[in-house]
């Protein structure tokens, strides 16, 4: 399927492309093989090709002389490219422990939406998540696929300190807190594993395309991975790879 | 080593910045007033993304405990060596022993140290950039010791003359380029937008500046999209918000204008109440 999109400069070094304004998997599926045809064509110039729901921002660490030719043989590799069926895609199983000392707001959410806690965790387990991009803070993942019945607006007053691996839950959206942070979001379990370590490169073993699913755990568990963790004896395998 | 005596107000080390990391969420960092910091690298015969020391407002101070050589550059922070005055934009030698202070800036608000070679920091995600938790710290501290290769005091490696264009710390234009959502603004938005006087609110830092006064917005909030240093955001409540060297990678608030590279590194020199005035370009 080939969309309609909208290429543009932005400043002085950077072009976006644009796809419809909406969440949708099919559009991140075409974003992503773009983004993979744009990187075989683009080799001898240094760039950095980023994506969200919607754009892809293509960023030179140099001025770029003729946009205009640019922007032209893009739109030739976009119109010219294969549609690629398989793709390296992985899924993730992260351990999540539910209990009300590492889900602060497991409480409150349940009272707000009228969901015991043991529904609420199912729903939230049961669903395989669609990453769509990292952004926000270094190791966030934008993920898709949240159950309705578990959207809830955002907290009026923001939480200052929101601890690392804490699992949240924001309108429509899930999410995992990759480092201490302030946020707005109800939070409703804790993952001891680290999604993003400064130290390895790439820094995140999870990319944009990639499935997540949450898997309650007990405490106890929680705190043998954390213990394991600590000392490196602990790597999280994909359940599934090319997925 | 460089013993750091006092730190100063906000004391970083700074290089170009980590490029390639955006797609993991992480910010790209970098010298603040590129121009300026890339000068005093020019002079040494440095690479131009060689580590220095960057100071905000009120400098520090630090004791060389090896010859090298060095330049100064950026706001003018009545610097001593040794309790005499020295020059800026200009390579100085410096022996064991001896003591740099920086006072406060009166015209500009960041001013750069560089000696031969750079800073010889830890480098992670290929940057020596200061970001926690990227970095372990924000800034440098009291007690701190840079490395540096030590140099001949007395070898100046500029014998071209190159002059520092003080019209960015002097300027108070910034060129824009539109926003991949300027065209959504009206008609009435856009004039107010780019005619009007703008001022540096008391939230300014690395990571954005925040300009005065409120604008009436018409824009909605966007699905999270790719920003970039320089973006101009407008919050739903009229806030214009000029994202800066720590930015986040995306955003969701409507990109407006962009400024140029060489107005990042103008608004780097402002500081709260400066007044600046938007200007733009084709």
């Amino acid at each position: 399927m080939s969309y309609n999109l909208k290429f543009s400069r932005y400043g002085e070094r950077a072009i976006l492309i644009e796809w419809p304004e909406i969440i949708d998997e099919k559009i991140l599926k075409d974003i992503l093989n773009f983004k993979n045809s744009i990187k075989n064509y683009i080799i001898k110039q240094k760039v950095e090709i980023i994506n969200t729901y919607n754009s892809i921002l293509i960023n030179y660490n140099l001025t770029i002389d003729n946009i205009n030719d640019e922007i032209s043989s893009l739109k030739t590799i976009y119109n010219e490219q294969n549609e690629v069926e398989s793709t390296n895609a992985s899924i993730w199983e992260i351990p999540v422990c539910y209990n009300t000392d590492f889900g602060q707001d497991l409480e409150d959410f349940s009272n707000q939406k009228k969901l015991s806690k043991s529904e609420i965790i199912e729903l939230h387990s049961n669903e395989i998540y669609t990453v769509y991009f990292i952004g926000f803070l270094p190791g966030f993942l934008y993920l898709g696929g949240l159950h309705p019945k578990l959207y809830l607006d955002r907290k009026s007053t923001p939480n200052l300190n929101i601890k690392k691996g804490s699992v949240a839950i924001g309108g429509q959206q899930t999410g995992i807190y990759p480092q201490n942070s302030p946020g707005g979001w109800h939070i409703i379990g804790r993952t001891p594993i680290e999604l993003f370590v400064p130290s390895q490169n790439p820094p995140c073993f999870i990319k944009a395309g990639d499935k997540v699913k949450f898997r309650p755990i007990e405490e106890s568990e929680y705190l043998d991975i954390e213990n394991r963790m600590s000392k490196s004896a602990y790597q999280l395998k994909p359940i599934k790879q090319n997925a | 080593m460089l013993k750091v005596l006092k730190p100063g107000f906000y004391s970083t080390i700074q290089d170009f910045g980590r490029f390639g990391f955006r797609n993991y969420g992480v910010p790209v960092s970098g010298f603040m007033d590129a121009y300026s910091a890339q000068f005093a690298n020019l002079l040494l015969g440095n690479d131009m993304d060689s580590a220095l020391i960057e100071m905000t407002m009120i400098g520090g101070e630090f004791q060389f405990t090896k010859p090298t050589t060095m330049v100064i550059s950026g706001a003018v922070m009545n610097t001593k060596l040794n309790n005499s005055l020295v020059k800026q934009n200009e390579v100085i030698g410096v022996e064991k022993n001896d003591i740099i202070s920086f006072g406060k800036t009166k015209t500009g608000f960041r001013t750069y140290l560089a000696i031969k070679d750079g800073f010889k920091t830890n480098e992670v995600l290929e940057s020596q950039s200061q970001y926690s938790p990227i970095t372990e710290f924000n800034t440098i501290s009291k007690g701190d010791t840079l490395e540096y290769v030590s140099y001949d005091s007395s070898y100046n490696a500029s014998k071209a003359s190159v002059k520092f264009d003080d019209s960015v710390v002097l300027s108070d234009i910034l060129e824009v380029y539109k926003g991949p959502e300027f065209n959504k603004l009206s008609t009435e938005l856009k004039t107010q937008l780019i005619n009007s006087e703008l001022k540096v609110s008391k939230y300014n830092n690395r990571m954005a500046y925040q300009l005065e006064p409120l604008l009436k917005n018409n824009l909605e909030s966007i699905l999270t999209s790719p920003v970039l240093q320089g973006t101009v955001q407008l919050t739903p409540k009229g806030n214009l918000i000029v994202l800066m060297r720590d930015c986040q990678t995306t955003g969701g608030y409507p990109r407006v204008l962009q400024l140029t590279e060489k107005s990042i590194n103008v608004l780097s020199q402002k500081t709260t109440g400066n007044i600046i005035n938007l200007r733009l370009k084709g």
